[in-house]
C-alpha cells in the first residue's frame, strides 16, 4: 500500500503545485493588464485605423471625395513602379550603413579599450556625432562637408590635386552611407565597448600565457565574446537605420536610389497627399519588416534563439 | 536679508500677476482690437521673411497684447507643413506664407478668409495700389484670398565685370542659344558659366525649367488637359538644360536651388544666373555680396516666345481654422502696408524693401536710387509677362511656371526627380520623360 500512496501523494502535490502557479499567474496577469492594454490602444488602434484609410481613395486636397475602394490602393502600391525600387534602396543603404558602422564602431571600441592619456576625452568627442540631431548632421554634411566649392573633403581632394567629387549629383547613394555610417559608427562603439569591458581579464591574460599573440586573442576570445553584443548592435542599429529620413529629405531628395521607403511614405503623404494610398504604403512596410524581422531573429540571432540558455 | 528680499520677490511677482491679470481683462472688456494673443506664422525662410521677423517688434509695440511666433521653413518642408494643417483643418498656424500656386485653390476650398472687404475697407492701406496681374492670380471670382508679401518674375542676372573681362556684351532681352554660347565662353575650371537649379521638386528645379519649356512651345498640357511631357517641345527643353548644365553649369548641380545659386553667385562662383527677380536686391547688398554693384540684369532669356519670365508671389494668407483671426489680419496688413516699406527703407535699407507688391513701391526716390540696378527691370518684366497664355499654345489655367491643380505640385516633384536623374547621367531625358508622361497624364485625366 505505502507503494501506491506515494504517486498519489506526489499528484497531489503537483497539482497543488500547478493551482500555486494558476494564481500566482493570474496575479501576474492582472498585475501586467493595464501596461498591455496601454499598448494595445497606443499602437494596434492607430495601426487598425491605418489598415482603415489604407482602404480609402483620400486626397487631402480633395476633401470631398474620400470614398471606400477596397484593395485599389494596394493595387498601386504592387503594380506602380515605386515599391520594388525603395524596398531595394532601403535594404542597400541600411545594409550596409549598419555592416560599416558595425566594423568601425568595433575598431574604435577597441582602440577606446586600452589606457592611455585623454582616454575620456577621445570618448566623449568620439560619441558626438550621435547626439547630434538628424536633421543638423544632414544641414553640416550638405554644406560644410560635401559641399562642392566650400566642403571641407573637396577642400581636401583639391589639397591633394584630386578633382572635387560632386557627391549629391553623382553619388547620391554613397552619401547617404556615409552619412549614416558617420552618425551610428559611436552608437556600435559604446555598445561594444561594454561589451569588452565585461569581458573577464583572466581570460585574456591565460590566453597570452599559453602564447597567443594579439589577432589569435582577438579572433578566438574577444570576437566571440563580443558576439551578442554585435547581435545586438546590428538589430538596434537596423531599427533606427531603417527610419532614416532627415540627410535623404535634405541632400539627396530621393534620386538616384535613395527613395527609401520611410521617404517614400512621406513623399505620398506629404506631398503627394494622398492619405489612402500612403497608408498602404505603410501597411505593406510594416508586413514586409514583421516577416524579415521575425526570419531574421529567429534563425539568425543567438541572443534570441538560445537567449533563455545563458 | 533672506526673508525681506524673498518678500520683495513675492510683492514683485505678485505685482507682475495683478499686472497681467489686469491686461487680460482689458482685453476681454470693451477693447476688441487687442487681447494677449500669440499668433503663430509659418513662412519660408528668404531673407525678406527674416527682415520681417526682425521689425514685428514694432508692430507688437503699436499693437501691445499681440505676440507674433515666426516659424520659418525651406520652402518644400513650409508647402508639406502648411498643405497638411490647413488641408486638415489642425489650425495651428494663424498665418501662412502661401505661394502664388495655392492660393487660388485654397481659396476656392474655403480654406483661406475672404479678405477683399476688409482690404477695401481700409482706404489707408490702399489695396489697389498692389501690382495688378499679382492680385488678379490671388483671386477667385473677384474674391482676394491672400496679400502679396512680395512678388517676383525671374530675371538672367549676370556679372558684368567677368562680361567685360572675356569682351562679351549681353543683350537687353537675351535668347537661350545666346545665354548657352555666354555660358561655355565663362566657363572656368572653378567658375561655372551659369548656375541653374537642378535640385528635385516643382518649386526647385521645375520653376525655372518649365519656363524654359514654354518658351521651347513645350507644356504641361494641352488644352484638353493631356500630358505632354513626351512632347518634342517638351524633350527639346529639358535636354537644352540638361547640356547646358553639363557643358557649362555649376558642379553638383543636385545639390543646387535658390540658396546654393546665390551663394555661388555672390562669392563669385558663377558668371551667370537665370533665377527669381527678388535676387538681385540680395546681390546688391554690399554686406553680403561680393558683387554688389558689379551685376547686370537683362530678361528671362527666350527661343520661340517674346517674354519668358515667370509670375511668382509670397503672400500671407489667413487660414479659416484661425481663432485668432482679427490680430492675424491686422498683422498681415501691416506686413503689406506702404509703412511696412518705409520702415523696412529706413531701418534695413532701401534695397531690402519688399519688390514687385505695390506701384508705389517704385514711386519711392530713395527707392529708385538705391534699386536702380534692379527695379525698372523686375517692374517691366512682371508688366509683361502673360500669365494666361505664357507658352506658345494656350493652356486651361492662369499661371506661368505651375499648373494650378492639386496633383501638380507631385506631378511635378517626381518629373523633377526623373530629369534630376537625367542630370546625373543616370538616364536619358527622353527615358526620364517617358516615365513622367504617365505621371501626368493620370493627373491630367481627374480635370477632363
Amino acid at each position: 500500500m505505502t507503494t501506491t500512496a506515494s504517486p498519489t501523494a506526489d499528484a497531489t502535490r503537483i497539482e497543488l503545485r500547478a493551482a500555486a502557479n494558476r494564481v500566482r499567474s493570474r496575479h501576474a496577469r492582472l498585475l501586467v493588464a493595464p501596461a498591455l492594454f496601454f499598448s494595445i490602444a497606443l499602437t494596434q488602434i492607430p495601426f487598425l485605423v491605418t489598415i482603415y484609410f489604407s482602404t480609402l481613395r483620400w486626397n487631402q486636397l480633395r476633401p470631398a471625395e474620400i470614398e471606400f475602394i477596397g484593395l485599389d490602393n494596394y493595387a498601386v502600391v504592387f503594380t506602380g513602379p515605386d515599391f520594388l525600387p525603395s524596398l531595394w534602396a532601403t535594404v542597400l543603404i541600411t545594409g550596409t550603413s549598419v555592416i560599416m558602422s558595425l566594423v568601425l564602431g568595433m575598431l574604435f571600441a577597441v582602440l577606446l579599450d586600452r589606457r592611455f592619456l585623454g582616454r575620456g576625452l577621445a570618448r566623449t568627442l568620439m560619441i558626438t556625432p550621435f547626439l547630434v540631431m538628424p536633421a543638423a548632421a544632414a544641414l553640416i554634411w550638405k554644406w560644410s562637408m560635401l559641399d562642392v566649392n566650400v566642403g571641407m573633403v573637396n577642400v581636401a581632394l583639391d589639397a591633394v590635386g584630386l578633382p572635387a567629387i560632386a557627391w549629391n549629383t553623382d553619388l547620391p547613394i554613397a552619401t547617404i552611407i556615409i552619412l549614416l555610417t558617420w552618425q551610428y559608427t559611436p552608437f556600435m562603439m559604446l555598445i561594444l565597448l561594454a561589451g569588452l569591458q565585461s569581458q573577464n581579464r583572466e581570460v585574456i591574460e591565460a590566453a597570452s600565457v599559453d602564447g597567443a599573440g594579439p589577432w589569435r586573442t582577438f579572433r578566438y576570445m574577444t570576437l566571440p565574446h563580443l558576439r551578442q553584443y554585435m547581435e545586438i548592435g546590428v538589430l538596434l542599429g537596423s531599427i533606427m537605420m531603417l527610419q532614416a529620413f532627415d540627410p535623404i529629405a535634405i541632400m539627396t531628395k530621393g534620386t538616384g536610389g535613395t527613395k527609401t521607403l520611410a521617404y517614400l511614405l512621406y513623399e505620398r503623404a506629404f506631398i503627394g497627399l494622398d492619405v489612402g494610398e500612403a497608408a498602404a504604403f505603410g501597411v505593406v512596410t510594416v508586413v514586409v519588416t514583421i516577416v524579415v524581422a521575425t526570419i531574421a531573429l529567429r534563425s539568425l540571432f543567438s541572443v534570441f534563439v538560445k537567449g533563455g540558455e545563458r | 536679508m533672506l526673508t525681506s528680499s524673498r518678500s520683495l520677490a513675492a510683492g514683485a511677482g505678485l505685482v507682475i500677476t495683478a499686472l497681467a491679470l489686469a491686461g487680460c481683462a482689458g482685453a476681454g472688456g470693451d477693447q476688441p482690437a487687442g487681447g494677449d494673443v500669440t499668433l503663430t506664422l509659418a513662412t519660408v525662410n528668404n531673407p525678406q521673411m527674416k527682415d520681417m521677423e526682425e521689425l514685428k517688434g514694432e508692430f507688437e509695440k503699436d499693437n501691445p497684447g499681440i505676440t507674433v511666433n515666426f516659424v520659418q521653413m525651406e520652402e518644400g518642408d513650409l508647402r508639406a507643413a502648411v498643405t497638411a494643417d490647413v488641408a486638415s483643418g489642425a489650425g495651428q498656424y494663424d498665418i501662412v506664407t502661401v505661394g502664388a500656386y495655392e492660393v487660388p485653390q485654397w481659396g476656392a476650398q474655403g480654406w483661406l478668409t475672404d479678405l477683399t472687404d476688409v482690404l477695401a475697407d481700409d482706404a489707408e492701406y490702399d489695396v489697389d495700389d498692389i501690382l495688378p496681374p499679382v492680385r488678379a492670380a490671388l483671386s477667385v471670382d473677384g474674391r482676394q484670398y491672400a496679400v502679396p508679401f512680395y512678388g517676383e518674375s525671374s530675371i538672367l542676372m549676370y556679372n558684368k565685370e567677368l562680361f567685360d573681362e572675356a569682351g562679351l556684351e549681353m543683350p537687353n532681352e537675351p535668347t537661350w542659344q545666346e545665354v548657352a554660347e555666354f555660358a561655355a565662353a565663362l566657363k572656368t575650371d572653378d567658375r561655372a558659366g551659369i548656375c541653374l537649379r537642378g535640385k528635385p521638386g516643382w518649386g526647385d528645379l521645375f520653376a525655372p525649367l518649365t519656363t524654359v519649356v514654354q518658351t521651347f512651345g513645350g507644356n504641361w498640357y494641352d488644352s484638353d488637359w493631356n500630358a505632354q511631357v513626351d512632347s518634342p517641345e517638351f524633350t527639346e527643353a529639358v535636354q537644352f538644360y540638361v547640356d547646358l548644365l553639363a557643358e557649362s553649369g555649376q558642379a553638383d548641380p543636385v545639390s543646387f536651388s535658390f540658396t546654393e545659386c546665390l551663394n555661388a553667385l555672390s562669392s563669385g562662383k558663377a558668371a551667370m544666373w537665370y533665377d527669381a527677380s527678388v535676387a538681385a536686391s540680395i546681390l546688391e547688398d554690399p554686406s553680403s555680396s561680393e558683387v554688389a554693384g558689379k551685376m547686370g540684369y537683362a530678361h528671362a532669356p527666350v527661343y520661340k516666345t517674346e517674354e519668358s519670365g515667370w509670375l511668382w508671389s509670397w503672400n500671407l494668407a489667413v487660414p479659416q481654422t484661425t481663432k485668432n483671426a482679427d490680430a492675424a489680419i491686422a498683422f498681415v496688413k501691416w506686413a503689406t502696408s506702404k509703412e511696412y516699406h518705409q520702415l523696412v527703407g529706413e531701418t534695413l535699407g532701401w534695397t531690402r524693401v519688399p519688390p514687385g507688391a505695390r506701384t508705389s513701391t517704385y514711386e519711392i526716390p530713395e527707392y529708385k536710387e538705391a534699386a536702380a540696378a534692379f527695379a525698372p527691370i523686375t517692374l517691366e518684366v512682371m508688366n509683361a509677362v502673360n500669365p494666361e497664355q505664357p507658352g506658345v499654345d494656350p493652356q486651361p489655367w492662369v499661371g506661368i511656371q505651375y499648373v494650378p491643380i492639386p496633383e501638380f505640385q507631385d506631378v511635378g516633384n517626381q518629373v523633377a526627380q526623373l530629369v534630376a536623374d537625367a542630370i546625373a547621367g543616370r538616364s536619358t531625358v527622353e527615358d526620364a520623360l517617358a516615365a513622367g508622361q504617365k505621371i501626368a497624364q493620370a493627373a491630367g485625366e481627374k480635370q477632363q
